[in-house]
């Protein structure tokens, strides 16, 4: 039992990236690939997370009668990370509006020529 | 019992990805993903990451939800059936998985307060920020002012994804102020909205001020903030609420936070200190820290406020466009 706890948060972050590069792979809708990569990139945010728990501790904010904190460095690094990433998924929304305006579809197998399939 | 419930959190996680992968209709997947965000601000909480929760559930659930909403009214709600083979993405997916599986077994144990990420700068952190600082909030202290300089690059990135959606998509004109948009019809929406949105704005001040002290800051307020105006914008109309706050000022306000940012940083530079060394700003060092957090926080908020409430506007003029037509 042990054994599982130890390691559990790091197995579902895998899944969760694993589940999130599938969707980017083989989802046909532009959309949905970018739901996949924000999949991807929060399963990055909990592999941080879990690696600054410290066991019996507590919110890395000072109160009287706690002597251990979690580390509160992933939380900053991770804290920015968020705000930027829905910053940076804005973009690729706005770039799959543009595609949908200039070839009618966001559909990968409807592109007409061949040179524009992505 | 902290383990328990991140074993079932993490579980409803991975269930919510796996209805992301097989659902076709993506009004569904927006919302899902809704859900998948707030169960992982959960998640967060119960790893003591309380600053983290806070931003993954204003950004991820509010936020990310709306733009991913609009884009969805401009581009259609189905996924249409591919032709694609499944094989081969699903025979390159388990084997990544398997590798990365493996890789984990040399992974410190979780929790483990020996491991090596908590040898290094983390001791340091928590044994002097809030003697160094005077800031009882560590996770402050580093943002703000141990990692400053990286701070002020994520703003910057913030404001130049800002830049980079309204060059593709284009702000919003003003002259179609007649054209009707919003709820009109739904008079308790209306009403409950009135109520809320001066709380909400309210609360993006508490935040915003007393992010030294709790859990709270710049990113979450500016959030916040961007949150109650969209929401006007969503009940009321898109035209009114651009009468409220004009487009042209949210330019201006997007790269004044940056400006308020990098003006402290050379402020000090001038003071006789480092850039973005706050000690020098003030008579002594740890109200030097304070006048320095309180400023670049300020920053990072209108920044953050001004870009999201931009990037929401193009979307939806966009999206409000495609109706008229």
């Amino acid at each position: 039992m042990n054994f599982i706890i130890d390691y559990y948060n790091y197995w579902v972050v895998v899944f969760l990236m694993m589940a999130g590069f599938y969707t980017v792979i083989a989802a046909n809708n532009l959309v949905k690939k970018i739901v996949g990569l924000n999949i991807f990139q929060t399963s990055v945010f909990i592999l941080y997370i879990s690696m600054g728990k410290v066991a019996g501790g507590s919110a890395p904010i000072v109160a009287d009668g706690i002597t251990v904190y979690s580390n509160p460095l992933p939380h900053v690094l991770i804290l920015t990370a968020i705000v930027v990433g829905v910053a940076t998924t804005a973009v690729g929304l706005a770039l799959v509006v543009r595609i949908k305006h200039a070839y009618g579809t966001v559909e990968e197998n409807e592109f007409k020529h061949k040179d524009d399939l992505i | 019992m902290t383990e328990l419930i991140d074993l079932v959190l993490l579980a409803m996680l991975a269930i919510t990805a796996v209805g992301v992968i097989f659902l076709k209709d993506l009004f569904a997947v927006v919302m899902l993903f809704g859900i998948y965000s707030f169960l992982s601000a959960l998640i967060f909480v119960n790893l003591d990451a309380v600053d983290v929760a806070f931003t993954e559930a204003a950004v991820g659930a509010g936020i990310s939800t709306v733009l991913m909403l609009s884009t969805l009214a401009l581009t259609g709600r189905q996924e249409k059936v591919s032709d694609h083979k499944t094989f081969m993405p699903l025979l390159i997916v388990v084997a990544t998985g398997a590798a990365l599986i493996y890789g984990t077994l040399d992974m410190p144990p979780f929790g483990n307060p020996d491991n090596p990420v908590h040898q290094h700068v983390a001791l340091r952190y928590i044994q002097d920020s809030p003697q160094e600082i005077g800031l009882p909030n560590m996770v402050t202290s580093v943002l703000a002012s141990y990692r400053g300089f990286d701070t002020l690059g994520e703003t910057a990135v913030v404001f130049a994804a800002a830049i980079g959606v309204l060059s593709l998509l284009g702000m919003p004109k003003r002259e179609r102020a007649a054209i009707e948009s919003g709820l009109e019809s739904h008079l308790v929406l209306q009403v409950v909205a009135k109520i809320i949105i001066p709380l909400i704005i309210l609360f993006a001040l508490y935040v915003q001020f007393h992010g030294d002290y709790g859990p709270g800051g710049g990113f979450q307020a500016g959030v916040i903030a961007a949150a109650a105006i969209i929401l006007y914008a969503l009940v009321f109309g898109l035209p009114v609420a651009t009468q409220v706050l004009q487009p042209d000022l949210l330019k201006t306000l997007a790269a004044l936070g940056v400006l308020i940012y990098a003006g402290t940083g050379v402020a000090s530079f001038f003071l006789g200190g480092n850039f973005l060394d706050y000690n020098v700003l003030a008579s002594n060092p740890v109200a030097g820290q304070h006048v320095g957090i309180i400023l670049i926080e300020l920053g990072v908020g209108i920044t953050v406020f001004a870009a999201m409430l931009s990037i929401f506007y193009a979307f939806a003029s966009k999206a409000e466009r495609k109706n008229i037509q």
